[in-house]
């Protein structure tokens, strides 16, 4: 009997957009360049059919397993092992990357202390999943991890078809190019680059969204075309090609590894939108607020001045909003109401600070990438940060 | 006509005297392997030139210009890129390396548990080195201590859980650990399993037969990447919800079941290579099939295809780096997973962390080639030509 409803469920729950005959399965070509790309629809879709097939081949006994582990809500599965387990990258300068005692430093690493905080009060209950682009999706949609904070770009398919929730946006990326100032002198703006030689990685959004650019612009380009990184690396510091474009926080990191990093530039104009930011597994109402207002608490704590140093002294602030953000008001229970403690923005500021110090330990001033705030600064600063009030 | 002056006839022989001079010794050697003929003098002058030109660089780069010790990028970059070396240094950047060396070796065990590595590649050098030097006796005691308890003993050590030891989960295993961890047991596995699976493709026993040529030729016919991939992206899919079962296990297994197929074709080649009268007399003695493989087939099969077998390990142990694409991270990957740390982004940092993990996948690349054609040179019985 549960058999059948196993069954009955490939049949009638063939998922969304996927018509009757699963037309995903059919593309296989399209699954694998999609899947290769960092997972579009229909690659998921294919394997979100795929997986209830399995579900029938292994019958109501999985069935059964799989209802029973739903029920649980992932704070209480957090709570009950006692540390979140953190998706992030297997490697990226000023984001997720191992220090010499081999402890993940970063600014998608520290949202992960910062949400372990929140949960906690101790911002070290966190363990790391470093993930490739390719993993990353079913890590999160299988279980494997709670929580995604790996440089991952929110986008409609992913907070839609991919079954995820993406919390916010922890940092604006988006292309950008670098040139080599003494090759080019002059030149302070993308739009006088026409006829220059690209640095590009191939098979990548990047390579499109250049063709885009210069294309919208009329203005001619040579693109000099490579499959991996180290190449283009290689041949922008051998002098190949006059420009190199990329993501704008990768930028900064090439940079350092470049010959005479003081000569290049790199120019203010982004062309593509590359909003990064944390993302959880969708129907879990409760775990997606909670990771959602640690980013915006991390804003707001920023806005209001509390920083790690001073967040003792500002626990006896009579400012109402402070008190508010910091659960010191009388009878404060925005914490309790979230499912965590009521001095919850204490212990993630206390762990990682606020938005402002965690982005210049990272990645802006206080690290070698010296990244600028801008389109990240909070919007009282002419940036895009901004978070709703604690009230 | 000239008269023979017979007055003294030579008695004695000759004494054997020592070659001349333009046929032995360094100047012969010089003569006929470097400067032997035109094309072959051309070609000397050219590698001397190649060296001369190269070496100079390298040992410079390496060696005099390199950087050994150092908190950060300072040390290896220049004062136009931020540190305190002069203009136009170039150097390797081993002070990177010293920095990461514990994370190289043990990935990121915990710091104050990496007795427990270190102790178990004591055991396990101890239990090598007598199992590898022919004279020392008990080879039978050595190989069911280094095959068979060593690596439940080091499951134990290395995982905890067990005599009050923390647990160390596996996705905190990495570098040499990982590569030589899976690199081990793959060889352990792999030449007992292969060799079954040998015997049983060439068995007369339809159904064992059957099963052994779909095992060998479904393994051999997939790609190692998309077996570690399937484990690690599809499976838990397929999986309920919550049951995970551990990621290195299953790359272990599948890293191990991959070899055994190869090397039960390798031992396949050896086993046909024996002539039809071996199995005969064997039969003609009375000996029974295990009898007959054991003591008469196989010795002499498996000697036969030593280099093979070797070929086979060294394939493995370099192919333990494609774990990475299931971030599992062994030697390589843990190096380029390092090359992202900002701290250290220097122009020299990839070359010196990719040199360093080169030079000790080729140490012990190197270390099994040599002892191969030692083992060989030792059961040499006539067959050499």
């Amino acid at each position: 009997m549960r058999f059948v409803n196993g069954r009955q469920r490939i049949v009638n729950d063939a998922g969304p957009g996927v018509g009757p005959n699963g037309s995903c399965i059919h593309k296989r070509k399209k699954i694998r360049a999609a899947w290769e790309a960092g997972g579009a629809c229909k690659a998921e879709k294919g394997l979100w059919v795929m997986k209830h097939i399995a579900i029938g081949i292994f019958g109501a006994a999985a069935l059964g397993l799989m209802a029973s582990a739903a029920s649980a809500t992932t704070l209480d599965t957090v709570k009950q092992k006692g540390f979140i387990q953190c998706g992030v990258s297997t490697g990226l300068a000023g984001f997720s990357a191992p220090n010499d005692k081999g402890e993940w430093q970063g600014l998608d690493a520290d949202f992960c202390r910062a949400v372990a905080a929140a949960v906690f009060g101790d911002g070290s209950k966190v363990k790391f999943t470093p993930l490739s682009a390719k993993e990353r999706f079913t890590a999160l949609q299988s279980g494997e991890v709670d929580l995604l904070s790996r440089n991952t770009t929110w986008t409609i398919n992913r907070d839609t078809a991919l079954g995820l929730n993406f919390v916010g946006a922890t940092y604006y990326d988006g292309q950008g190019f670098m040139i080599n100032a003494k090759k080019l002198p002059g030149v302070n703006s993308a739009l006088q680059l026409s006829g220059a030689a690209v640095c590009v990685q191939s098979g990548t959004t990047t390579e499109l969204n250049l063709a885009d650019y210069f294309k919208k612009n009329k203005m001619e380009y040579n693109p000099v075309v490579f499959e991996k990184l180290e190449e283009v690396n290689a041949a922008y510091d051998a002098g190949r090609c006059d420009v190199y474009t990329t993501d704008q926080s990768g930028l900064y990191g090439i940079r350092l590894t470049l010959a005479s990093p003081a000569d290049h530039v790199v120019l203010p104009e982004i062309i593509s939108k590359e909003p990064l930011g944390p993302a959880v597994r969708q129907g879990d109402d409760q775990w997606y607020h909670i990771v959602k207002w640690t980013y915006f608490a991390l804003l707001n704590a920023e806005e209001a001045g509390i920083t790690q140093a001073n967040v003792d002294e500002m626990k006896t602030s009579t400012d109402p909003n402070v008190q508010r953000i910091l659960g010191t008001e009388p009878d404060s229970k925005f914490g309790t109401d979230l499912g965590v403690s009521n001095d919850w923005v204490v212990n993630i500021v206390k762990a990682v600070g606020n938005y402002g110090e965690m982005f210049e330990r990272n990645v802006g001033s206080g690290s070698p990438l010296k990244i600028a705030r801008g389109i990240n600064a909070l919007w009282t600063k002419g940036g895009l940060q901004y978070a709703p009030p604690i009230r | 006509m000239q008269e023979h002056d017979l007055s003294w006839v030579r008695t004695e022989m000759v004494l054997a005297e020592p070659a001349p001079l333009g046929e032995r010794g360094a100047i012969a050697w010089v003569r006929k392997n470097l400067v032997g003929s035109v094309g072959d003098t051309i070609l000397t002058i050219l590698g001397i030139a190649i060296v001369a030109w190269i070496l100079p660089q390298v040992i410079n780069w390496a060696f005099i210009n390199a950087q050994w010790t150092g908190p950060d990028r300072t040390v290896c970059t220049t004062a136009a890129q931020g540190g305190i070396q002069p203009e136009g240094w170039t150097g390797a950047c081993w002070a990177f390396v010293n920095a990461k060396f514990g994370q190289f070796i043990f990935g990121t065990y915990p710091i104050e548990e990496r007795w427990r590595p270190i102790l178990v590649a004591i055991l396990f050098a101890a239990l090598l080195v007598p199992m590898l030097i022919p004279k020392v006796p008990r080879k039978g005691l050595n190989a069911i201590l280094l095959f068979l308890a060593l690596p439940v003993v080091s499951f134990f050590l290395l995982s905890g859980g067990v005599f009050g030891l923390p647990v160390v989960e596996t996705p905190r295993w990495g570098g040499l650990l990982v590569t030589l961890s899976l690199s081990f047991v793959g060889i352990a596995v792999s030449l007992p399993l292969g060799t079954v699976l040998a015997l049983g493709r060439r068995s007369k026993m339809p159904i064992v037969k059957l099963l052994c040529v779909i095992f060998i030729e479904f393994v051999r016919g997939i790609p190692l990447i998309t077996v570690l991939f399937f484990a690690s992206v599809m499976l838990p899919l397929f999986l309920p919800a919550g049951v995970t079962f551990d990621k290195f296990l299953r790359a272990l297994i599948g890293v191990s079941l991959f070899a055994a197929a190869y090397m039960a074709e390798v031992v396949r080649g050896g086993l046909q290579a024996i002539p039809k009268g071996q199995y005969e007399g064997a039969d003609s003695l009375g000996l029974g099939y295990w009898q007959k493989m054991g003591l008469i087939v196989l010795p002499q099969a498996l000697k036969l295809v030593i280099p093979a077998i070797v070929n086979t390990f060294i394939g493995m142990f370099k192919d333990t780096s494609l774990v990475l694409i299931i971030s599992i991270f062994d030697l390589l990957g843990v190096v380029k997973q390092n090359l992202s740390d900002a701290n250290w982004a220097t122009p020299q940092t990839a070359r010196s962390g990719l040199v360093f993990a080169a030079f000790v996948f080729w140490l012990f690349c190197f270390g099994m080639s040599r002892y191969s054609m030692y083992t060989e040179r030792r059961l040499d019985t006539g067959y050499k030509r």
